[in-house]
């Protein structure tokens, strides 16, 4: 018996060939798997409630129930979030806001991208005089608190006349974005072949031929990675917004938290929610997006010439 | 005219003295190496001519122009590099006439030189090709392509085969031996290889630690070696070295005591302490022993079979040995084996400086 047992064995060892058969189930992945569903439950279950809220009606988000479906579907919230909710200024609900926002948000999106990738590309290829201590204050400011420059800054704009004003707004988001841009520029630039740039000086190309015609067209993936940062940070920005704009020209981030504020009688929950979902919408559909794309992009940007 | 002259070159990277007056005329049309080990300056001096590093002190010459102060795209140079340097978004084309685009050439001209350039190196049905798209040996032609539509007098490379798997680099060699037979320009070329350099040279400059140690013809390098270092440095398997004396009977090297007759020597050959080089090619094995002004016989302790040649590792008077037999030749190890030497194939570097005797 126990020598027919051993010459099964012997074959099926001898059978091995290809791929290793993988386990459909197994302790490791049994333990991987319900940790990883327990915690996307745990962060998604503030959004579902966030969703449902948003559909019910009034009378039936006062029954307290927030798990529950709703029972009758509404998108009148999410309407009224939109168009009509009422800050204590005016009633023409988030749009204003989101308006205001791209206003705010393009521009400052462009100016620091296109000033940080020359100062990435200055830094990384051109060793200037005092490149070592302009890098070493970059870097230092990306570590400066906020709250510290509040008020200075509030003084250099009323100064040059740009104090509430959305171009105002614009400069500061730039400045902000800078320490970190610029360092994510220069570390790419830095990590491409040094002899592509004595390439390009020997075809005549100069500073500004050698960024625009060869380096930036191969930068698509780290311009995806500044796009992602500086949408998302400005678009949630609050704090300077509120500091640094006018009440006609406040960003979403700060027109939503006048209408989730600002109550007449009873708190409207499904609007307050609908409008938090709206105001958040933009981040979200900017990762979603450039996800995709930046994958592609690191992907082209791998393959060296 | 000289097609190149660096006078008095001196490059500094911070405190660290890469080169230090170092002076070189290069001929018209010639075919110039640059070799030594690596770090020893090589590319610092090539990038130093093509004005892509700002040097210390000194000047540089292109056709007799004094080039020193000038931009790299004004200097009349093409370059090629170790790792290609294509731009990696245009297209082979793209990268044809990118220089030229610059210099703003009429269109017309651009499409002829990159036609004729393409032509030249074969790579016409690549021209709408990304760099991505190439293999290795492919892309090296596209460089090459790009210093060649530029027209210039003067190429440079700068390692441009190493980064080339064994048989495509020696494929690319004879037809850079070629392509400079058809174009008759000056070309400088880098390497650490001394295989590319003795083929391709019509003279090698052998540099060590930013200076350069001789510039010769491949044959004068490798038979008048001037110092040592150069001694060692050509020649593969490398050059056999001991420890003898002249003396009124002859070179002594361990009991040993051999006639030195036959050896030119730079001078009057003084007695006393001298470094002796013998080439493993240079011992002779077999019928050529006959002839030979000394005779012995050696063990052989290793065989390293290489197919067409086999070298042997033995022991002679007290010093390694190594010598290079015919890989035809049936030997074991243990055998003995009869060899001769001669004094007109050995090299005496005096034993202080190393300089050639
Ligand atoms: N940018 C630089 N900064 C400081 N030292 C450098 C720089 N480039 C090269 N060196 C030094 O100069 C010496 C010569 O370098 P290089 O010319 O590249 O040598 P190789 O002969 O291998 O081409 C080396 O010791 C190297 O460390
Ligand atoms: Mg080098």
């Amino acid at each position: 018996m126990n020598s027919g047992r051993d010459a099964v064995a012997d074959i099926s060892a001898d059978m091995a060939r290809g791929p290793r058969p993988k386990k459909a189930f197994s302790l490791p992945n049994f333990v991987i798997y319900s940790t990883l569903t327990l915690l996307a439950m745990y962060y998604l279950a503030p959004l579902y409630v966030m969703i449902v809220t948003s559909l019910k009606t009034m009378p039936e988000v006062r029954l307290g129930n927030v798990f529950s479906l709703p029972r009758e579907i509404t998108i009148e919230p999410w309407i009224k979030a939109w168009a009509t909710a009422c800050t204590g200024l005016n009633c023409d609900g988030l749009s204003r806001g989101f308006w205001n926002s791209v206003q705010i948000l393009v521009p400052s999106v462009v100016l620091s991208i296109a000033v940080a990738s020359v100062n990435g590309y200055a830094l990384a290829f051109w060793r200037f005089k005092g490149a070592n201590i302009l890098f070493t204050i970059l870097l230092f400011g990306a570590f400066i608190p906020y709250q510290v420059m509040l008020y200075p800054i509030v003084m250099i704009l009323r100064d040059i006349g740009l104090y509430g004003d959305v171009w105002g707004l614009v400069i500061v988001h730039s400045i902000f974005g800078m320490p970190i841009l610029t360092l994510l520029f220069r570390n790419y630039f830095s990590s491409l072949p040094l002899e592509l740039i004595k390439a390009a000086r020997v075809d005549g190309a100069g500073f500004w031929g050698i960024l625009i015609r060869v380096l930036l067209p191969m930068s698509a993936p780290i311009v995806v990675v500044a796009i992602i940062l500086q949408v998302t940070g400005i678009w949630n920005d609050f704090l300077f917004g509120v500091v640094y704009t006018r009440p006609d020209s406040y960003p979403m981030t700060v027109q939503l938290n006048n209408i989730v504020n600002s109550t007449f009688g009873e708190k409207e929950y499904n609007v307050n929610m609908a409008a938090t979902i709206i105001t958040g919408l933009v981040p979200l559909v900017v990762y979603f997006v450039s996800g995709k794309l930046f994958v592609r992009g690191i992907a082209a940007g791998a393959v060296k010439g | 005219m000289h097609s190149v002259s660096v006078k008095d070159l001196k490059l500094n990277f911070g405190s660290v003295e890469v080169l230090q007056d170092l002076n070189i005329d290069i001929n018209d049309g010639e075919f110039l190496v640059l070799l030594g080990s690596s770090g020893c300056g090589k590319s610092t001096l090539l990038n130093c001519i093509a004005g892509l590093l700002d040097i210390t002190d000194g000047q540089i010459y292109i056709k007799g122009r004094n080039v020193t102060w000038e931009e790299p795209s004004q200097r009349g140079i093409g370059m090629v590099f170790q790792s290609y340097a294509l731009y990696p978004q245009m297209s082979v084309e793209g990268n044809l006439s990118f220089g030229l685009k610059n210099a703003k050439l009429p269109a017309a001209e651009i499409a002829t030189r990159v036609a004729r350039a393409a032509e030249i190196l074969q790579i016409e049905p690549l021209l709408k090709r990304k760099p991505a798209a190439l293999s290795g040996g492919q892309r090296q032609r596209v460089a090459i392509g790009r210093a060649l539509v530029r027209d210039v007098d003067v190429f440079l490379f700068d390692e441009p085969l190493s980064n080339l798997d064994a048989k495509l680099r020696a494929d690319l060699r004879v037809e850079l031996k070629q392509l400079h037979r058809q174009l008759e320009n000056t070309m400088i070329y880098v390497t650490h290889d001394q295989v590319e350099a003795m083929t391709l040279a019509d003279r090698i400059a052998i540099m060590r630690a930013g200076k350069i140690q001789q510039l010769d013809s491949p044959n004068e390098i490798y038979n008048r070696p001037v110092n040592k270092y150069v001694a060692d440095f050509i020649g593969s398997p490398s050059m056999n070295f001991m420890n003898g004396k002249i003396g009124a009977k002859g070179l002594t090297i361990g009991d040993v005591t051999l006639p030195v007759d036959g050896y030119k020597a730079a001078g009057k050959l003084a007695k006393g302490n001298v470094i002796v080089g013998i080439r493993p090619e240079h011992v002779a094995t077999g019928n050529d022993v006959r002839d030979a002004a000394y005779k012995t016989k050696v063990v052989a302790d290793l065989l390293e079979p290489m197919g067409a040649d086999t070298l042997v590792w033995a022991q002679f008077a007290g010093h390694e040995l190594r010598l290079r037999m015919d890989g035809q030749n049936k030997i074991e190890e243990g055998q003995e084996i009869e060899i001769g030497l001669n004094a007109e194939s050995m090299h005496f570097f005096d034993h202080k400086t190393e300089e050639r005797l």
